[in-house]
């Protein structure tokens, strides 16, 4: 089957399963809504002011499309990031980016940038620059002449992440906490509902990411032969790594901006299409904006529903199934190249 | 007519690689590879021979003097204007991500249309092509890393055929390879040589290999042009003694009338005699 056809299909299969798994989780809940209940509310026949109406609409439905897109848009970031630096264990969390840009994001509530639209847009710039500055960091840290090497690597990115953890934890000491009330919460990632209009910022800031990542899908397939091979090949590498190290800051600060620093989605999806569709980016990166989304939903569905009432952290789910996968992969499959 | 020029080049590496290359650098390298030639470049160890093949592919660019292909030189080239002209079968290939014999090959399509997102149907008849050529075509589907050396090299091989250039590079096609893969190798480059009208850069440490399929050679020694010429003109004993320092005796093949370069090794009695182990 060409390449094409197999993407077509794949993208087929995932997209009816991320319809599937977004149907419930807008049926369960803690307000414990009949399914009657929250289909009368998604028909329009509820009052605009029932339970049904305001959990199904206002808070659910929101919540549903949070996840799909910040799941979407980390998967993206860890293949993009897994090419760029041609370590198959690479991803937002582990590198170290995540944090750079939570950082980005307590020092935007300091300056009291909040969830309207227009603030939401500094948010994320904030958010934006704080993960450029991670991933350069720990770009300069690792680089040796002819590469990165893989061990450098994570143990740059590990060093960076404390780093900016450690300067959170100042930032927070030193500030009123009221004016951070919910950072805590916000930094074990929290998928809390998004305004409408923030919502569409945030899908239209995770697109941009996206589709230069997209674009670039067939020449990282080239890149991942070594930098040389790629430019003898015929691939502007230099254009090519700043494009592609942009666009996954880009989505890495977005998503931290608007959910907080969720781990392992970008290593735990990548790494689960990789074992079937292979290696080809062209195919990863599309279906990982997809299957993300599904594996996101899911985590965030399990997370309002395990301790009911009480709620989870998404992020504290991701990582529970994110951390043992990471060893998994560590001691198994990449062990010779370590 | 020149299908490569190197005009009086010089180039260093910037200073914290130049460390560690022990202060290598290249200097007044001057020298034409003619359209339908094989060409070889020989030299000791840090002779400059990677230095020249980077130079030739733009991965490194010239300090002084030019490199051109085809009268123009390469930093003026596009990317993939130069991948169309010049294909390189690499030494070894790092690869962390396990692509197919088959997708590494359709790689080699990629200068010829560098917006396509997937390859059109064209381009998979040139992959196969180029996996018949090679005779890797049934191993298409597996991974590289399943493939025995001389396969490995074989779908390498494939893969700079399907880049359809007009000078194909091979360096240090025979490192890792037993005679029977060498043989092969030699006679395979010699075909696509004689059948497809494709310049062939060699770039490698095999004397023997380079006297018997080269038209030309190069030597190299230190960043600078020891010799150019024939393979009978430049591998002589006084030539080589001086370069590789070390004593050396050189042999006519019968069957081909080329050159045989050996290391004059020390007979076990004379190395006794002189105390040594």
């Amino acid at each position: 089957m060409s390449a094409g056809r197999r993407l077509a299909l794949a993208l087929g299969v995932l997209s009816l399963a991320l319809l599937v798994v977004g149907a419930l989780s807008l049926f369960v809940g803690s307000a414990g809504l009949s399914p009657a209940a929250v289909a009368r509310a998604l028909a329009g026949r509820a009052g605009a002011e029932s339970v049904e109406s305001v959990v199904t609409l206002q808070l659910r439905l929101p919540r549903v499309a949070a996840a799909a897109l910040a799941g979407g848009a980390l998967a993206v970031a860890g293949v993009a990031f897994q090419g760029l630096t041609r370590n198959p264990l690479a991803e937002p969390a582990v590198l170290g980016v995540s944090s750079g840009a939570a950082f980005g994001v307590v020092l935007a509530q300091i300056f009291g940038l909040g969830l309207s639209v227009l603030q939401a847009l500094g948010v994320a710039v904030f958010a934006f620059a704080g993960a450029l500055l991670a991933a350069g960091a720990v770009y300069l840290i690792a680089r040796v002449p002819g590469g990165l090497s893989i061990q450098t690597l994570l143990l740059a990115g590990v060093i960076v992440g404390i780093f900016f953890t450690s300067a959170i934890t100042v930032l927070i000491s030193i500030v009123d906490f009221n004016r951070l009330g919910g950072v805590v919460h916000w930094l074990l990632g929290n998928l809390a509902p998004i305004p409408p209009a923030s919502l569409a910022l945030f899908a239209l800031l995770a697109l941009v990411g996206f589709w230069l990542i997209l674009r670039s899908a067939r020449e990282l397939n080239l890149l991942a032969l070594g930098e040389e091979a790629a430019v003898q090949l015929g691939v502007n590498a230099a254009r090519l790594k700043q494009r592609v190290f942009v666009a996954a800051a880009l989505l890495t600060g977005t998503v931290v901006a608007f959910t907080g620093p969720i781990g392992f989605v970008g290593l735990v999806v990548p790494h689960m299409l990789r074992g079937v569709l292979g290696q080809d980016n062209r195919l990863l990166v599309p279906t990982a904006l997809v299957a993300g989304g599904i594996f996101l939903l899911a985590a965030d569905t399990l997370a309002r529903n395990v301790v009911a009432p009480a709620e989870l952290s998404v992020g504290v789910i991701t990582s529970f199934c994110g951390a043992p996968f990471f060893v998994y992969l560590l001691r198994t499959r990449y062990r010779a190249s370590l | 007519m020149n299908l490569v020029e190197f005009d009086g080049v010089a180039f260093a590496y910037p200073l914290p690689e130049r460390r560690r290359s022990g202060g290598f650098s290249m200097a007044g390298v001057s020298f034409a590879i003619a359209e339908g030639e094989v060409f070889g470049v020989i030299g000791p160890n840090s002779a400059g021979k990677t230095t020249l093949l980077r130079l030739l592919t733009r991965v490194v660019a010239v300090d002084r003097g030019a490199v051109r292909v085809d009268g123009r030189p390469v930093g003026r080239l596009a990317h993939a204007e130069l991948a169309r002209q010049i294909a390189v079968v690499p030494q070894d290939t790092p690869r962390p991500f396990p692509f197919s014999v088959e997708q590494l090959v359709l790689m080699g399509r990629y200068p010829h249309a560098p917006g396509r997102f997937f390859e059109s149907e064209a381009d998979r008849v040139q992959a196969d092509a180029a996996m018949e050529a090679t005779g890797v075509r049934h191993l298409a589907a597996l991974p590289l890393e399943q493939l025995s050396g001389g396969e490995r090299q074989r779908a390498m091989l494939a893969r700079a055929l399907a880049q359809q250039p007009r000078l194909l590079v091979l360096d240090e096609p025979t490192s890792h390879l037993d005679l029977r893969y060498q043989a092969e190798t030699a006679a395979l480059l010699q075909q696509v040589n004689a059948e497809r009208g494709m310049t062939v850069l060699l770039v490698s440490h095999d004397l023997g290999l380079a006297a018997e399929v080269c038209d030309r050679l190069l030597l190299l020694d230190g960043g600078r042009v020891a010799r150019v010429g024939p393979p009978a003109e430049v591998l002589q004993r006084e030539i080589l003694e001086a370069v590789f320092g070390c004593a050396v005796v050189v042999d006519v093949n019968p069957k081909s009338g080329r050159p045989v370069v050996q290391v004059a090794w020390p007979a076990a009695r004379e190395r006794r005699q002189s105390g040594r182990p």
